[in-house]
């Protein structure tokens, strides 16, 4: 009975199958990497979306789309993770949005749930007092805490302050870069 | 912290994300998107070029558009000049878009590649910051051979910033995982295994990610990680809660870091040295120690990261599963956790404990929470939570209290969410079974499930307790009282009509004692039912009636009666009408004697694995269902097969509607040989049933069943019937080929049936001999010419093998066939193969009259081979009667790779003559491949990488047979590897891929044919990662063009 089952994409001879079930990809050694992190309202709307595998556009849809219904449908005191096609869903609700993370079989629930905490503490350090609308309107900057803080689905520094610290110095460059550009450049100078 | 400035870095976009948000429907929002995308058109491709202010704007604009969910397809130009800027935060909108929005045009990603890798010599830390978060964003292939060169120097160089060498560890990870082929290991391993030891606990964090998946495919290369990370650990643990800062969580001590240590533990066994170990134990001691302290927050993240190390921590200890106090001591916190308040750590202590159930140091302990998990089944408010108890069940059931879990299960099951009703099904009856001691428990749990949710009974189900009931006659009295008791219910599910139709038909007989239950009155239940269900049952059930008439004489006239209705005979559906016609003239023509062995009970199923654990396991996804191996399709590609071909069909007599369809393949693989009453005519049956098998490979889903049926249509059973009788007025001795395996051309297809007599020939014959019709005592038709010239092997013991590895190479590319035939005995092989695993049928089929006494077939295998192959098998019966077969199983694990065939001896008696023949029996390396998918680039890759001269071997050889590319195909699929279509970029070539499983490693193959017409010849070069492996493939394959 030889299989005629196709590994996951990316899999060459001699080295082990590791293609999740559904074939949706290779799943990281041991499978415990985040695949992906939604923000979305109570109203479904999307909010921030990272992905940590290459999934296409309709796929991406796709999943949002169903995973957002089942996650929306949850009543309040139900408990914070999930299984969802082959993964883990972990997700928690901070005022009117939903914090959610897909992690692979082998992950850790628990941390994943601080993780989305730490997150959420960033963003309120920030912002001061975070609130939807800074999301909607300063998305770019959620995008740039997010990638301080996580890289390639692993927490790259777990110290608030040293995430902190990182935008911070951005933001320093990026007043040291405007300030010139309106004096000079708006008069064609530079 | 600094107030954010909101949106007067970039005014425009915070007015056009207010227009967004003020529209008051779906289409006003898109005819602003349009209008704002007209706008940014067309200031791109304005005359005046756009300053990066600018350039920023519009490129995050069309980011946020495209987070809304609207394709974007412009702006990408713009979005890579931006990474070339100066400007940090330029730069960074360039990255952000480029992350989100990138696509794999390569004209782009060479641009891209080229900032990128400006960024990455700028020796700016932002800006290497920025260039790593794009790779490890993308992290395509391009980027991974770009750069998986340059950045395991960046993470292991002095002078690299702390936060730029995080970056690294987890960007290179991220290449790693997708692109392992271009991250290749070397002196920078050691020095970053060494990170585990850094002053920055931000870079011992990342670098222990990369390390874990790192180790988990080269555990050799990090061994000495387990040390370093042990030590970590334990300084963690005994720290106080404020040394380490800002690493410390809510009062826990960098929980994450914990967490990753642990999980890079679990890729190795328990450590060696024995102060490792003894440090290693004290952690997990202070870990479980630290859970029943009072917390030093009542924050809840207080509590979470507390135990996400903790759980991370049982799970190295279920992992290790060497330390029985430690076992001990985990499930009893788990049990704590079991009554938890917080619904998100009982969740996750019943999940736990799952684990924990197949350990044997803590199975006992884990039974004790029984009652808790009953009561979770009961009262938990969450559909996730039950799922997991019903899992834990599940795991801690034996056969100690498998009564009360499948009890309690099927209380649930009565109420539970339909979401999870099917796998309860399925692990019911898995349970049922497994802990069946008495199996009209059994009988009665299956019943109780069709009753209570026969929606979700699965075929699979109800299948296996028929299986059940066939084979064990201690029990076929009482299923067919039950069933016929529980179809007395007015509205009974149609699963139980299908089961109990089958039932009675089979031992109906059994109650019919019993005036309450004489035939006519089965006979009436059963039909009462027989309008309401669908085709298939009906279909069922009229078998059912035709066993009836062989069971019950004194009904038959009533059930010829129904049968020739013209709602039967007439029937729209075709399946239904053929059934009708045949049984009735079954039914008519036949004689007692006749009826009675077409009819007959059905024999016993083989022993094998539940289709029902298959189906779990198939559900549940790979690696769940931990003690069964996977269930996949046969490959049904024999290259010469003309077991698919061979239109018999006597499946209708012998197997009315089989009820293990998922399995036949394996499940009627030869009837039991029995003494034949009528001789002739019952091995012409037999015949055909042999037969059966061959039809039924790969049909594992009903769609695929009622194709089967379709198929059968054009053989009709009354011309099999009258077939075999005919056969037995023209065959005098039966020396057909006794198996139906005979071996067809590739090109055959099922050959009409014209003529019953040119049905017969295919169902009995060598067709790539027989076209001819069948003539009274023209045995030699059914000889195939290779095989009519075997040796007789004489009364002196002779050690010829017979054919040499002629015999060997005809089977390289098939599995199934004739193996051996001379004019006393013929042996046929079906084997299957799976990853390292095979099994094989082989059939002893005696030709003549005459019994065969001491009937002793032997493997011999030399030492070496043994070391590489390990076979095992039962001793088949000793005496053979004439006319029958025998069969023989042989389960096979390849452990490493070999060179050699097994010989199979085999010596008996006959007529007072001793015989011995042997033959090299055809398992060779091939069988063990698995086919691999790939693009020709990655082929193309793998083929470099496999330059070794010791990893080549090529053979230039001319050409045996004629060199047809469909046949060169079908062999190439047949040997195993996946043919790789338009991967040669010479269309003529065949390329293939595939890895040969074996038990100790798995070995990666690539090979490539090179047909010259002109020259008529080949040259076959293979390229596998270990030189005996590329010698004997090579060797194997050559001989078949």
């Amino acid at each position: 009975m030889r299989s005629a089952g196709r590994p996951g994409p990316g899999s060459v001879p001699g080295q082990v199958e590791r293609g999740g079930p559904d074939g949706t990809g290779p799943a990281g050694g041991g499978g415990a990497m985040m695949r992906f992190m939604l923000l979305f309202s109570r109203q479904g709307k999307l909010r921030l979306q990272k992905w940590y595998l290459a999934t296409s556009d309709k796929e991406k849809k796709k999943m949002v789309r169903e995973l957002m219904q089942v996650v929306l449908a949850r009543k309040p005191k139900m408990c914070s993770f999930l299984e969802w096609r082959d993964l883990k869903v972990v997700y928690k609700r901070y005022a009117s949005l939903y914090f959610c993370c897909a992690i692979e079989g082998q992950d850790n629930e628990l941390i994943t749930l601080e993780l989305i905490h730490r997150y959420v503490e960033l963003l309120d350090k920030y912002f001061g007092s975070v609130c939807e609308l800074d999301i909607i309107f300063n998305f770019e900057k959620a995008y740039f805490i997010l990638d301080e803080f996580l890289m390639g689905g692993e927490i790259q520094d777990t110290s608030k302050k040293s995430v902190l610290k990182a935008i911070e110095q951005a933001d320093l460059l990026q007043e040291e870069d405007e300030s010139p550009r309106s004096v000079l450049e708006e008069m064609g100078l530079a | 912290m600094p107030a954010v400035s909101k949106g007067d870095g970039m005014r425009g976009l915070a007015v056009f994300i207010s227009d967004i948000r003020n529209c008051k429907s779906k289409e006003a929002e898109i005819k602003r998107i349009n209008k704002e995308l007209a706008n940014i058109r067309s200031k791109f491709k304005g005359d005046k070029a756009l300053d990066g202010y600018s350039k920023k704007k519009y490129v995050c604009k069309l980011l946020f558009i495209f987070l809304l969910g609207h394709d974007i397809d412009f702006g990408h130009m713009e979005a890579v000049n931006l990474l070339s800027s100066n400007r940090y935060t330029e730069k960074q909108i360039g990255y952000l878009f480029i992350s989100v929005l990138v696509n794999s045009n390569s004209e782009l990603i060479r641009l891209i590649n080229n900032a990128i890798k400006n960024d990455l010599a700028s020796r700016n830390p932002t800006f290497m910051g920025l260039a790593l978060h794009c790779i490890a964003n993308v992290g395509s292939r391009e980027m991974a051979e770009a750069f998986a060169g340059e950045i395991p120097k960046i993470l292991v160089a002095g002078d690299t910033m702390d936060s730029v060498k995080q970056s690294a560890a987890l960007c290179l990870l991220r290449l790693y995982r997708t692109s392992p082929d271009f991250v290749p290991m070397g002196d920078w391993t050691s020095r970053v295994v060494h990170l585990l030891n850094d002053q920055h606990l931000g870079v011992v964090t990342a670098a222990t990610s990369l390390i874990t998946t790192l180790a988990q495919k080269n555990p050799e290369e990090f061994k000495t990680s387990v040390s370093l990370a042990v030590s970590r650990l334990s300084r963690i643990v005994t720290s106080a809660s404020t040394d380490l800062q800002d690493y410390t969580y809510y009062f826990v001590p960098a929980p994450w870091l914990s967490v990753k240590l642990l999980r890079l533990l679990q890729c190795y066994p328990p450590p060696e040295d024995a102060a490792v170990r003894g440090r290693l134990t004290e952690c997990l001691e202070t870990i479980l120690n630290k859970a029943q302290e009072p917390p030093k927050s009542k924050k809840v993240q207080h509590s979470n990261a507390k135990n996400a190390v903790l759980f991370e921590a049982i799970s190295l200890i279920i992992h290790h599963d060497s330390e029985p106090n430690l076992l001990v001591r985990a499930c009893n916190q788990l049990g704590q956790f079991l009554q938890h308040r917080e619904t998100n750590l009982r969740y996750l202590a019943l999940e736990s404990m799952c684990t924990l159930a197949s350990s044997e140091f803590s199975h006992e302990a884990v039974k004790t929470h029984i009652e808790t998990v009953i009561n979770a089944l009961k009262t938990e408010r969450d559909v996730s939570v039950r799922q997991r108890a019903v899992d834990l069940l599940y795991a801690m059931c034996d056969r100690s209290n498998a009564q009360q879990i499948v009890a309690e299960m099927l209380n649930y099951l009565e109420t539970a969410d339909y979401s999870i009703r099917e796998e309860i099904v399925l692990k019911v009856a898995i349970l049922a079974e497994k802990y069946a001691v008495d199996y009209t428990w059994y009988v009665d749990t299956i019943l109780n499930l069709i009753r209570i949710a026969g929606d979700y009974v699965s075929e699979e189900v109800w299948y296996r307790v028929i299986q059940i009931v066939i084979n064990r006659d201690d029990v076929q009295g009482y299923a067919a009282k039950t069933v016929f008791e529980a179809l007395q219910a007015p509205a009974c599910h149609e699963n139980l009509v299908k089961v109990g139709g089958y039932i009675l038909g089979e031992f109906g007989n059994l109650i019919a004692g019993d005036p309450r239950s004489s035939p006519l009155i089965q006979f009436n239940l059963l039909h009462s039912k027989f309008h309401l269900c669908s085709v298939p049952t009906r279909a069922l059930l009229l078998s059912t009636y035709i066993k009836f008439v062989n069971l019950f004489p004194e009904i038959k006239t009533t059930i010829q009666d129904v049968l020739r209705s013209d709602s039967q005979l007439k029937n729209a559906d075709v399946e239904l009408q053929q059934r009708a016609v045949e049984y009735l003239r079954l039914s008519t023509i036949a004689s007692t004697d006749i009826l009675a062995t077409v009819l007959e009970e059905m024999p016993p199923f083989p022993e094998r694995e539940s289709s029902i654990l298959a189906k779990l396991k198939k559900k549940k996804g790979p690696g769940t269902v931990t003690d069964l191996e996977e269930i996949k399709k046969e490959r049904n590609s024999d290259v010469n097969g003309g077991t698919e071909s061979t239109p018999v069909n006597a499946s209708t007599v012998a197997l009315p509607d089989s009820p293990l369809q998922g399995s036949l393949a394996e499940l009627v693989t030869g009837p039991r040989p029995r003494p034949s009453r009528l001789n002739s005519s019952r091995l012409a049956i037999h015949n055909l049933q042999t037969g059966v098998p061959c039809l039924f490979k790969g049909f594992f889903t009903s769609e695929e069943h009622s194709g089967f049926w379709l198929i059968s249509l054009n053989t009709s059973l009354l011309s099999v019937c009258m077939a075999s009788e005919l056969n037995i007025q023209s065959t005098p001795s039966p020396s057909a080929d006794l198996l139906g395996l005979g071996a067809a051309p590739l090109t055959s297809s099922a050959p009409p049936p014209s003529s019953t007599g040119s049905l017969l020939v295919d169902v009995f014959s060598d067709s790539a001999s027989v076209v001819a019709p069948l003539a009274p005592g023209s045995e030699d038709n059914f000889a195939s010419p290779d095989l009519a010239s075997s040796e007789v092997v004489s009364e002196e013991p002779a050690d010829t093998v017979h054919d040499a590895d002629e015999l060997i190479h005809k089977f390289v590319c098939k599995n199934n066939g004739v193996l051996f035939e001379n004019q006393l005995l013929q042996i046929g092989l079906k084997s299957e193969f799976r990853q390292n695993l095979g099994r094989m049928f082989i059939f002893y089929g005696n030709k003549t009259s005459t019994q065969f006494l001491n009937f002793t077939p032997t493997l011999i295998c030399s030492d070496e081979l043994q070391s590489s192959l390990n076979l095992q098998t039962k001793p088949v019966d000793p005496t053979v009667d004439g006319g029958a077969q025998v069969q023989q199983v042989v389960n096979i694990e390849c452990i490493s790779d070999f060179m050699e065939a097994p010989i199979l001896n085999i010596q008996f008696r006959y007529g007072g003559t001793f015989q011995n023949i042997s033959v090299k029996l055809p398992i060779t390396l091939n069988k063990f491949f698995q086919p691999t998918e790939m693009a020709s680039q990655d082929f193309f890759q793998r083929w470099k990488q496999l330059s070794n001269p010791q990893q080549e071997m090529q053979n230039i050889f001319k050409a045996k047979h004629p060199m047809d590319t469909e046949i060169t195909k079908a062999k190439i699929i047949g040997f195993g590897s996946a043919l790789l279509e338009e991967v040669d970029p010479n269309p003529a070539n065949f390329v293939g891929a595939g890895i040969i499983h074996t038990k100790t490693t798995q070995i990666g193959c690539l090979l490539r044919l090179e047909p010259n017409l002109q020259a008529q010849m080949y040259r076959l070069t293979l390229r596998t990662s270990k030189e005996t492996v590329s010698q004997r493939l090579c060797e194997l394959l050559s001989e078949q063009f």
